[in-house]
Formats: C-alpha cells, structure tokens, sequence
C-alpha cells in the first residue's frame, strides 16, 4: 500500500502539495492568527471585571467620606485616635517641648528626612494628624512611647519621634499625613 | 517501575468496567501492586499522613462552614457558636485548628526526611519542586483560615501578612488596596479570605495528584538512595506499605488526638479568643508556630523590602535544591560531613522558630540575624561545597545487600522473579 501511494504521488507532478510551505500564507493561517487575537481581546476583556471586582466597591469608598474632627476637647499633651477609611488618624495636640523636640532634630540624621513645618499645618504646629500605620506592616504604633517620646510599634519595633517620623526599626518612611484641612481654628476635616 | 497493570477483573461487572474505564486497574497497579523499596523506614510514613489530614480537614471544614459566618460582625460569634450550640462543634473546630498543626508537624518531618535522604536529587526534581508549590499552598491556606475566627490575632495576622505586598515598590499601595477591597482590612477581606481559604484545598488536592503521579513515575527513593536493581529490592505496596503506613498513621493520631482532647489551645494564641479591634494592636503580635522561623527572618533584616524580599527567599530557595546540592550520592546514610551539616541545619531552623516567638529586641535580633544568615549559607555556600570536598562512604551494591548483611549474592545483572532457585 504504502509503496503504491508514493509511487502515484511521485508521478502526480503539477498536482498542488496537500500542505503549503512558509511561501504563501493560506486561509487556515489567516484563520489561526484572527481567532487567536479575537480570543485574547476576550480573555483581557473578561480579566478586567474579574479583576475590578475585588477592588473596593462602592459601599466602601462611600464610607470613606471625609470625617470632622473637633480639636476642643483634645488636652495639650494628649493624642487622640478617630477612624477614617478603617485607618487609625492621630490627631496629636502637642506640648512646647514636643514641637522644640521635633524641631530641633539634625534632618540630615533622619532615615526620611522632612522638616517638621512641613508636616503640620502652617501656624498650627501644636496640631499635628498622622495615619497612625506602621509603615512596615501596618501594626498600630502607640503613642507617647518609644526613645524619642513618640510613637513606638510594638510589632516590629520601630520607633517614631514626636513628629511622627521614622527614627530607627525596620519600617522605611515616616508616619503619612492624611489628606486634612482646618475648617475653623477648632475643627479639621480629614479626607 | 510503571509497566503494564497485572490487575485481573474478578467479576463480570468489573470486566465491563475495566474495558471502559481501567480505574479499578489504575488503583491496583498504583496502590496494591506497586513496587517499593523493601527498607522503607516510619520516615517514609508521613506522605500516607499528610494524605489523611487533608481529607480530615476537608471534611470538618465543609461541615464547619454549615455554621459559620464570614461576615466582619458575626464571624467571632458564629465560632464561639459552634464551640457551644453546634452538635460536636466543639470537636470539630479542635480537629480543624489543631489538624493545622497537624498538618505543618508531618510536613516538616516529611520534607526534613527528603533532605536527609537527598529525595529531591535526578530524576526527583519535579517530585520535590510539586512538594514546595504544595508547602506554599499550604502556608496560604493556614494563614487564611487562621483569619476567619475574626479575633485580634486574626485581624492583625491579616494585617501584616497583606502588608508585606505593599513592600512591592511603587504599585505596592495599589495592591494591597485590591487584596484588601477596601482601605484597610475589613469586611470584604474576610469575605475573599473565606472564598480562597475554602478553594485551595481542592487545589491542594489536584497537586497532590500530580505529586503522587511524578512520585509513581520515578518512584520512592529509600535509607540507602540507590535504586532498586531486581525484584529482591522490592516489594508489594499491599500489604507491606499500607500497613506499616496505617500503623504509623495511628500512633501519630494518639498525638493530634492528645492535642485535640487534652491541650487543644495550646498551639493557638489567647489573644485570638478576644474580637478584633482594628483600634489596638496586640502588644506581642506572633504568627503560628509554623511560620515562627520565616517570621524570625523577615524580622531579622532592618529593612522593608528586603526583609519581605528574604521571607520569600527562604522558602522560593527549596525548589533549587536539586541544583544547589551538588553531590552524586543521595543519602546522608553515606554522606558523614552532610549529615553533620544537615542536623546543624535543623537546630538552625528550630532556633529561628524560638526567636520568631520572640520580642524583636537586643539580643534576640543579633542572633536571628545570625541564623537567618546561616540558613542562606546552608544553600548557597554549604550544600554545592560540600558535593565537591566531601568524602562519601562506599555505597552498597543494591538495596537487598544493604538489609541482608550476611552477604548474599545481591543485586546482580538479571532480574530475580522467584527466589525458589535455591
């Protein structure tokens, strides 16, 4: 049998190959390449939903409206703890020597140096508001502790100072300032 | 060590079956039939282990998911439910947790007995790099269901493992925002959390299937890391293996059962029988025991990125161990320096666990620092130098020789289907 086929196929000159080599392209080719690129705008169209999905939904970002905070009741010397977006926000009314203390720090020290003015509003230095987050792994640091009588995390052991920047431990940056405005000279709005 | 299945269909309804779908077949040849090495030790027992605790936390986890929640503000409620209304709830919540423990205890011991043996060594590669990806599968698991109970220690568990992505440098933020669904772990989290934690068993099982599959294909390594060479060096899987398997099985169930009935929170932490409170951190915030010596590791090293980049490091390290140990002979049995090295490596692992437990202070930083340094150099430098420097002991002609001292004409070239030659 198989010696008859050869032997047809070798005096069947002129007759067209049964498969085409890389000379002319054929439909099938057209056929792969156009259902192959169909296919993958499918499947990068169909990631985004499932993707977008597990971002925060609506709900969530609607209860992440901005908060007030009135600053009366909050002592010299006392940082309180008010929740926006799930996360912990220090508002800190600091002490004379807290403000001196941050002040007067050598910045070029500092693991992430920023001057202390740059991280509370302008002419209220006695009001500072931090995300009171780690910046490592997100542990909640505790206020008043530590050896710079900042804040200290008890997870993995960095320490913050009264301007809430980073001074030793493992976490990379300082403690971030939440997006905050002065609405009166006794109220903030964070967010 | 395949070949075709000697399986013989008894009855008419199993010959029907047989010519449709050979799984009776497949079963005898796999499990019955299959040839192993006759100097199997208990070491070689903890693959039938692992294999029963995962269906055992199967099947209590599909029950337990009958009465639990996963919704920020009951699931702590609908745990202490279980423990006090549901029928046995209590045991199976015990059965569940410390079947965790469990699972990680015969993990390490079986993944241990690999690297004593050198099971990972050619052709055994992809049986051991399927044995990470299932260890990894495994720490994913635990760490979600750990969350589910929504106490302190699950919340803030949840909160420093998520936030090792946020190391990740620019898109970190955005990440962890996905991962979480929200601004900070919440609601959403412990809902997707539930969702994986109860997917990834069945992915485990599917792995393990091709684990068992890659381990049939080369088949088990043993104590002396030769090959069998005739049919002396082996024998039947049933009854030899599934006995000594079953039995061992047993007596480590008298183990989980002492945890389950007389300590069964003693591998947890109190802390987690108090609801979370995303306003207080825990102040001594610790991981599971079994995730002590990485959490040792990450703790180590002073910087962010670097500490998550070396936690990961540590584990990723494993599926290169084919390449890294560079010796032709497999077992430590003939391998002196190694096996010094080997236990060394085993103390280095514990120490770093009891440091994981520990406050990340003073001296205690010092010496994670030093272990975590070691447990790189036992890779990296020890395992290819010592391939090249290290005098093996002579290796038994055949596995039969090894058992049978008395000298008896082992091995050989031909195969030896009967012994009755003599």
């Amino acid at each position: 049998m198989a010696c008859c086929v050869d032997g047809l196929d070798d005096t069947n000159e002129g007759r067209k190959p049964v498969t085409t080599t890389s000379a002319e392209p054929t439909r099938r080719d057209f056929l792969y390449i156009a259902t192959a690129s169909v296919g993958a705008v499918g499947v990068a169209a169909a990631l985004v939903p499932l993707i977008a999905a597990m971002n925060p939904d609506a709900s969530t970002i609607a209860a992440g409206a901005p908060i007030e905070v009135d600053l009366g009741p909050i002592a010299e010397g006392q940082v309180i703890k008010v929740f926006w977006r799930g996360k912990p926000i220090f508002v800190s009314h600091r002490t004379k020597k807290e403000i001196e203390e941050a002040r007067s720090v050598n910045l070029a020290s500092l693991p992430d140096p920023q001057p202390d003015d740059k991280r509370v509003k302008e002419g209220k230095p006695q009001w500072q508001v931090l995300i009171g987050i780690c910046t490592h792994l997100g542990c909640i640091p505790i206020a008043h502790s530590g050896q710079y009588n900042g804040y200290f995390c008890p997870c993995h052991g960095s320490v913050y100072d009264t301007s809430g920047r980073i001074r030793s431990g493992p976490a990379p940056t300082n403690l971030p300032l939440p997006p905050y405005e002065f609405v009166s000279d006794s109220k903030i709005r964070i967010g | 060590m395949s070949g075709h299945s000697t399986y013989q269909p008894q009855n008419a309804f199993m010959k029907w079956m047989e010519r449709r779908l050979p799984i009776a077949g497949l079963i005898h040849s796999s499990f019955v039939a299959y040839p192993t090495p006759r100097n199997l030790n208990y070491w070689w027992t903890f693959g039938g282990i692992l294999t029963f605790l995962l269906g055992m936390q199967i099947v209590t986890g599909i029950i337990l998911v009958m009465h639990y929640t996963p919704h920020a503000d009951m699931a702590f409620n609908s745990v202490e439910h279980i423990m006090r209304d549901v029928n046995y709830g209590w045991l199976l919540r015990y059965l569940h947790s410390n079947g965790a423990s469990m699972f990680f205890v015969a993990v390490y011991i079986h993944m241990f007995r690999g690297m004593y043996y050198g099971s990972y060594k050619e052709p055994r590669e992809v049986l051991w790099i399927l044995g990470v990806i299932l260890y990894l599968l495994m720490m994913a698991t635990g760490f979600l269901g750990y969350t589910l109970p929504w106490g302190q220690m699950s919340f803030w568990g949840a909160t420093v493992i998520t936030n090792f992505f946020s190391a990740i440098p620019v898109v970190g933020e955005s990440v962890v925002t996905w991962l979480w669904g929200g601004y900070s772990v919440g609601n959403p989290t412990l809902q997707r959390f539930f969702s994986l934690h109860y997917l990834l068993p069945f992915v485990i099982v599917g792995l393990v299937v091709l684990h068992v599959w890659a381990l049939h294909v080369v088949g088990q390594n043993n104590p002396t890391g030769i090959e069998p060479k005739s049919a002396k060096d082996t024998v039947p899987f049933t009854p030899y293996a599934t006995v000594k398997d079953a039995f061992f099985m047993m007596c480590f169930c008298v183990v989980f059962a002492w945890f389950v009935f007389y300590m069964p929170n003693y591998l947890g932490h109190a802390d987690n029988y108090i609801p979370a409170n995303p306003a207080v951190t825990p102040l001594h915030i610790v991981p599971e025991w079994y995730y002590l010596p990485f959490y040792a590791i990450l703790r180590a090293i002073p910087n962010k990125l670097m500490g998550v980049v070396a936690l990961g490091g540590s584990i990723v390290i494993l599926a290169f161990l084919p390449w890294l140990d560079t010796s032709k002979v497999r077992s430590a049995n003939y391998r002196p320096l190694f096996r010094q090295f080997f236990w060394i490596f085993v103390l280095v692992c514990l120490g770093l666990g009891w440091l994981g437990a520990k406050p990340a202070e003073g001296g205690y930083v010092i010496a994670a620092r030093i272990l975590t340094i070691y447990y790189f150099a036992h890779f990296i430098i020890i395992l290819p130098l010592l391939g090249w420097i290290e005098k093996t002991k002579p290796l038994p002609n055949s596995i039969s020789e090894s058992i049978l001292k008395e000298g008896l004409p082992a091995g050989g070239s031909g195969p030896a289907p009967t012994v009755s030659k003599h």
